[in-house]
């Protein structure tokens, strides 16, 4: 039997009074997302429970109990607090899948600080442009990323505190720079927690859109009403589960479900900080008997190209219910996954501003392939035409994807930009800013983004931000970015590139502008493929029309050219 | 062929670690270790590509085969360049 059961009853009589009082949370009191996942899962009686097995890329093996977890998170908020950093404060966390990274985040959270994880593979410029906006105060991270913020930190006077959690003492710290151990610090039994309320801000996740600089979206601490039922509903996570979610908690889903989802349900989790390969991540199901595995499409058909000839070497007998994130997982990929691991991906959807899972299929539910699945109990979805942005009633009709606003997760505002929040909200709902239609049975079917956002890997990435690092480059004259068709991907970055006059077009050239965009933003953002043109198409009024090029790369009708500057 | 082998490591070390004090041989894992994630073994493939003038299939660019510079030197033999 399933956490939730049947879909149709538990949407009938769902509130989130039902998740509330299972947290033993009322209007009014203290909510705080550190301590639910680490002090109350304590007070349960659960402090001996492992709380996290973390595994090095190298094979080294550690283990947390909750017990472990409230001691050591209590300790990172008192250091945090002992240096200086105030409730309110931002507080990036910039390190790899390491447990510093989960127990941070819960430290931060549980001093009243605001969680601000990024990706650790971001390049310069994307670190600066996130730590300027949010005024960042302090940076935990790690050696190895060091001199990444040692680069930038001069352009940073507000980022007051580097921790550096992995300090060795062989090189002598910088200006700004704060060693702190795990393992060595004086562990602090007791720790008064923030008294955070359910407004009280608790995580900024910055996402990009098609103009503009990403936009921190930021979350309250009672989020956690959406992601413990979600986690317990969708994931369909019991007591003696062994989960695994593969993200990355630089991204909201190494948060959501990565961190608060899971603790806040007292379940034992697992973490692999180490790259991609088949064989290591079967072999990490098959050593820690995982039951519960979360992960992304891209992994998904990763492993689809490694064949189930690798898949049969391994006993994944453990596994009983997988789900998956990041972009829409296709019919494909979840046939083979019923035909390889005897068990259905089950496609989920939502995003960086949702905060939690809001359109997806459930354990017991009938799945359509390639289908993102129904609402979930408690939010109200439907399809706005793409012109007057009413509700659609016919089935099957595209339209945009829109929630009424008011679920507990739904980000609070893009830190420093009202504007562009208000905008995300059309006649009284929320545009998530994605296409779908409705079947005649209520399933959501994805089609696509409806702006210039591309899609890579389950990560959004603007081709504004793009196109303004490649206007840098010494031999660029102008750009256009969009996404092309990617067999594992989804979607990879294309670059169009009007080389400056004298510069000639060459295969290092390319090279060099992919390595240029991959330092100075992300690897995720880097074009995968560079197409050297004359000129860029533009409208009269001098802009470029993106949406032609985007065209030709997906096979599909150029449109309207009718404001062509060269027609 | 020491000569290919030192050119690629050498290639890695400056392009793709970060962490200065980090010891990198021929067998060290770049893509398990975190050095080389997925979406950079594209550029580093094309730099292998560019270099020796050859195409590698993309069914043959494996995380396997970009796992270590030792990887890479079997996967340039079937090309020829070593």
């Amino acid at each position: 039997m399933n956490n939730m059961g049947p879909y149709d009853e538990i949407r009938k009589k769902f509130n989130w009074n039902i998740s509330e009082n299972e947290l033993g949370y009322k209007d009014g009191d203290d909510i705080n997302i550190g301590w639910y996942c680490s002090d109350r899962i304590c007070d349960q009686g659960k402090g001996e429970k492992v709380a996290l097995i973390w595994q090095g890329f190298s094979g080294e093996v550690k283990k947390f109990t909750f017990n472990d977890s409230r001691i050591i998170t209590n300790t990172m908020a008192s250091f945090l607090q002992k240096t200086g950093v105030e409730n309110g404060d931002r507080v990036c966390l910039f390190m790899d899948k390491i447990p510093e990274l989960y127990f941070g985040f819960l430290g931060i959270l549980k001093m009243g600080g605001i969680a601000q994880p990024l990706f650790s593979a971001f390049g310069g410029e994307s670190l600066i442009t996130r730590l300027e906006d949010a005024e960042t105060k302090a940076i935990i991270t790690q050696k190895k990323h060091l001199g990444k913020v040692r680069k930038i930190r001069d352009e940073l006077p507000g980022l007051e505190y580097i921790i550096v959690v992995d300090y060795d003492g062989k090189k002598p710290l910088q200006e700004r720079e704060i060693a702190f151990s795990m393992e060595d610090s004086e562990k602090i039994e007791k720790f008064d927690v923030f008294r955070s309320k359910a407004e009280t801000p608790s995580v900024l996740h910055y996402t990009s859109g098609t103009t503009g600089q990403p936009k921190g979206a930021q979350h309250v601490h009672y989020s956690l009403i959406s992601q413990y039922i979600s986690s317990k509903y969708v994931l369909d996570l019991k007591d003696d589960d062994i989960y695994w979610c593969t993200a990355d908690p630089g991204w909201v889903t190494g948060t959501s479900y990565g961190i608060i989802g899971p603790w806040s349900n007292g379940i034992t989790q697992c973490v692999l900080d180490s790259g991609f390969k088949a064989e290591n991540w079967y072999r990490f199901i098959e050593d820690q008997k995982i039951t519960v595995w979360y992960s992304a499409p891209t992994a998904i058909r990763a492993l689809m190209k490694e064949g189930k000839s690798e898949v049969e070497k391994f006993d994944l007998s453990s596994l009983r219910h997988l789900c998956s994130v990041g972009e829409p997982l296709n019919a494909e990929a979840v046939l083979w996954s019923t035909d390889t691991y005897g068990l259905t991906f089950h496609d989920t959807f939502w995003q960086t501003e949702t905060g939690s899972m809001v359109i997806t299929n459930y354990p017991g539910m009938e799945i359509k392939p390639g289908s993102m699945g129904k609402p979930f109990p408690g939010i109200e979805a439907t399809v706005l035409d793409l012109k007057t942005h009413e509700p659609i009633e016919k089935r099957g009709v595209v339209g945009l994807i829109a929630l009424k606003p008011g679920w507990p997760s739904m980000f609070r505002a893009y830190w420093n930009n009202e504007k562009t929040y208000n905008s995300k909200f059309i006649n009284g709902w929320y545009v998530c800013g994605d296409r779908a239609s409705i079947d005649e049975d209520g399933y959501y079917w994805f089609v696509g983004r409806d702006d210039d956002v591309i899609n890579t890997g389950g990560h959004l990435v603007g081709p504004f931000e793009i196109e303004s690092a490649l206007l840098e480059h010494e031999s660029v004259a102008e750009s256009a970015v969009v996404g092309k068709p990617d067999p594992v991907n989804m979607e990879v970055v294309k670059a169009f590139i009007a080389l400056k006059p004298g510069v000639e077009a060459s295969d290092m050239l390319e090279l060099e502008i992919m390595n240029f965009i991959r330092k100075k933003l992300s690897p995720l953002a880097m074009p995968q493929d560079v197409e050297f043109v004359d000129s860029l198409p533009k409208t009269r009024s001098g802009k470029i029309m993106r949406r032609m090029l985007r065209a030709k790369e997906w096979g599909e009708e150029i449109g309207d050219t009718s404001t062509l500057e060269d027609d | 062929m020491s000569g290919i082998k030192e050119v690629i490591l050498d290639y890695i070390k400056e392009e793709y670690l970060e962490d200065e004090d980090m010891e990198l041989d021929f067998s060290s894992p770049l893509i398990t270790g975190g050095i080389v994630d997925s979406f950079s073994m594209v550029s580093l493939k094309r730099f292998l590509e560019t270099k020796y003038k050859i195409q590698i299939p993309d069914a043959k660019a494996t995380p396997d085969a970009f796992d270590s510079v030792d990887n890479i030197l079997v996967l340039l033999k079937e090309f020829n360049v070593v």
